[in-house]
């Protein structure tokens, strides 16, 4: 399964406040604990680890 | 600097004051500001006689509001003004946006073809009210410029306000006032009414150029550019070869300093990145807010526009949305003022337009989040977002740089009636009508240029059912009917029914209609009710609903 860089969530803009809005009031070091539980549990739901390997390359690109 | 000498209205001493008198009027308007201007224009055409006060003699200073959007442009052109409008302005579709020093990508807001209007007209706020104000006065009304309203006495059967001219003060007993001054409204004061909401800690520079550049005719919007770091900027074209430059310059900027030529001319120069001339028309330091008040109609007195609701300038839903109060406002209130339904049809007023409020707000609070991240985190999310919507389509959804103006749908208002046919179509009970290209005895045109602003039935025509047309015929006059013919469709004659030819089959499509099938459009040219064909009962039962003859007083209470 290919990864899917389209767009695929119906209501974007309410998708983004609800990730902004989860790490309202956490310090430095628990906001990145909020993102790495978040990385798990997405990547759990996709599960095809062809489709995980290409987001991984794609999100290093450039750093 | 070289300022713009904006038109001056004459003064003009009220008789009221020599005869010691009160002036009695059915509806006063506070604010001769886009909203105040459209609602008496808007009034005039429904035959309600209304005075317009204003504090001052002159339309707005600067550019202010700048972009008016596709639905909009459709409300002015039912008033009679667009052509002036758009043929004065700047009709765009193409945005872009930039992160750091590259382009990150492009957006195009044109709408499919076969509308009258483009996604959005660029003009200066002060050519908007003039054009407005022509209007206003070949429809027979007028401004009192320099008529202060200096205190409001509501009580059950209407408002007394007290007007403060050059010459004295007198008084004007209104049945109805329509409070359209501004977003620091004097009227919100007079009743002691709270203004709550959210006050963002930024600032912005936002400045008039006025320059001959090979810049196109679009949006340009962006993230930390190399030549102004950390901050975001906005570029938009206006009529007359001025451009709007709007800087964002964090919460600690200073901003009597700020506004210096000698400050901002620099900035200019840099995002500029060469010598070419410009001259500075306007220059202004801004914080902005989204507030609104809890209820748009308090008594007698009704608010509009900035006055009732603040939103942040991103996305252009200020004066787009105060123009769309009026719009739904006024047929409403001339109802009233004609006692052809209760006063409670004006609860329907504030319960829409609290509704398309909030959803301004909530797009505009997101916009400003975006721009301005409140948090290191925050941050750190939207420029992986700008850094990813260069290659990924997924991200440009998330950028937020301003979500442009779009009507508001009235979803489940008490004015509407639920379907019980099945509709294809993205149009629902509540949506604003769409627009199509027809033609009408042979002249191409457009399907809501004969709509109008009366309640109105569009019937797709079906051949085998002659008797629903011989009935619908019967109902123009206190209607407008359109019947809509498929192209090629012979003309023939139908009373005083309006028969436009379908000449793309357009209509059809975006009305998902079939032959039979009837809309029923309230004055603001939002649908109140469809069926598939053709029954009496319930369509009489639809009418009455959406024009508040009855049930409203019992739902909206």
């Amino acid at each position: 399964m290919p990864l899917e860089t389209e767009p695929n969530i119906p209501a974007p803009d309410d998708f983004y406040q609800a990730l902004i809005d989860a790490h309202a009031g956490l310090d430095d070091q628990r906001s990145a604990a909020l993102n790495a539980r978040l990385v798990l549990l997405l990547a759990n739901h996709v599960g095809d680890l062809d489709a995980l390997r290409e987001a991984i390359a794609l999100a290093r690109d450039g750093l | 600097m070289n300022t713009r000498t904006p038109a001056r209205f004459p003064y003009t001493p009220p008789r009221e004051l020599a005869e010691g008198g009160e002036l009695r009027v059915p509806v006063a308007i506070v604010g001769a500001g886009p909203v105040g201007v459209a609602c008496a224009i808007d009034l005039a055409l429904h035959g309600v006689q209304a005075v317009v006060l204003d504090d001052n003699d002159t339309v707005s200073t600067g550019s202010r509001a700048i972009c008016y959007a596709k639905r909009t442009l459709e409300i002015l052109d039912r008033l009679g003004c667009a052509e002036t409008i758009t043929g004065r302005g700047v009709c765009w579709n193409v945005g872009k946006v930039f992160h750091r020093d590259r382009l990150a990508y492009q957006f195009d807001l044109l709408p499919e073809g076969g509308h009258k209007h483009p996604a959005f007209v660029n003009l200066q706020q002060y050519l908007l009210e003039e054009a407005m104000l022509a209007r206003l006065q070949a429809v027979g009304g007028a401004v009192r410029w320099k008529n202060r309203v200096a205190g409001a006495a509501p009580d059950a059967d209407g408002v007394t306000l007290s007007v403060e001219t050059p010459d004295g003060t007198y008084r004007v007993r209104a049945d109805w006032v329509i409070a359209c001054d501004g977003a620091r409204s004097p009227m919100r004061d007079y009743l002691g009414l709270d203004w709550k909401g959210q006050v963002f800690r930024d600032r912005f520079l936002i400045a008039d150029v006025h320059m001959v550049g090979d810049y196109p005719t679009e949006r340009w919007f962006w993230f930390d550019p190399p030549f102004h770091p950390h901050q975001s900027v906005l570029l938009h074209r206006q009529a007359d070869d001025v451009w709007r430059i709007d800087f964002q310059l964090g919460w600690d900027a200073d901003p009597d300093e700020e506004r210096k030529p000698e400050r901002v001319i620099p900035r200019i120069r840099a995002m500029l990145g060469d010598d070419r001339p410009f001259e500075l028309e306007w220059v202004s330091v801004y914080t902005f807010q989204c507030r609104r008040l809890d209820r748009f109609v308090h008594g007698r007195v009704i608010f509009a526009g900035d006055a009732a609701h603040q939103v942040s300038p991103f996305g252009a839903r200020g004066a787009n949305s105060g123009i769309q109060d009026a719009d739904n406002l006024c047929w409403k209130l001339a109802r009233v003022v004609r006692e052809e339904a209760p006063p409670a049809l004006l609860a329907t007023y504030d319960v829409e337009r609290v509704a398309a409020a909030d959803e301004n707000i909530l797009n505009s609070t997101r916009s400003t989040d975006f721009i301005t991240p409140k948090s290191a985190m925050s941050r750190l999310f939207r420029d992986a977002v700008l850094d990813l919507s260069v290659r990924h389509p997924f991200a440009r959804r998330l950028v937020n740089s301003g979500r442009l103006s779009m009507p508001t749908t009235y979803r489940e208002s008490v004015l509407d009636t639920p379907d019980t046919d099945t509709f294809v179509s993205v149009l629902v009970p509540g949506s604003p009508a769409s627009d199509a290209p027809v033609r009408i005895d042979g002249h191409a045109g457009w399907l809501l240029d004969r709509v109008g602003g009366a309640p109105a039935v569009l019937y797709f025509m079906a051949p085998d059912r002659a008797g629903d047309l011989e009935r619908l015929v019967q109902l123009a006059g206190e209607l407008r009917v359109v019947v809509v013919v498929p192209a090629g469709g012979s003309a023939f004659s139908a009373g005083d029914a309006v028969v436009v030819e379908d000449v793309d089959g357009l209509a059809a499509r975006r009305y998902g209609a079939a032959p039979g099938t009837i809309y029923l459009l309230r004055p603001d040219q939002h649908i109140a009710a469809r069926w598939r064909r053709w029954d009496a009962p319930a369509f009489e039962r639809a009418l009455a609903r959406a024009t508040g003859r009855k049930e409203v007083a019992a739902h909206a209470a």
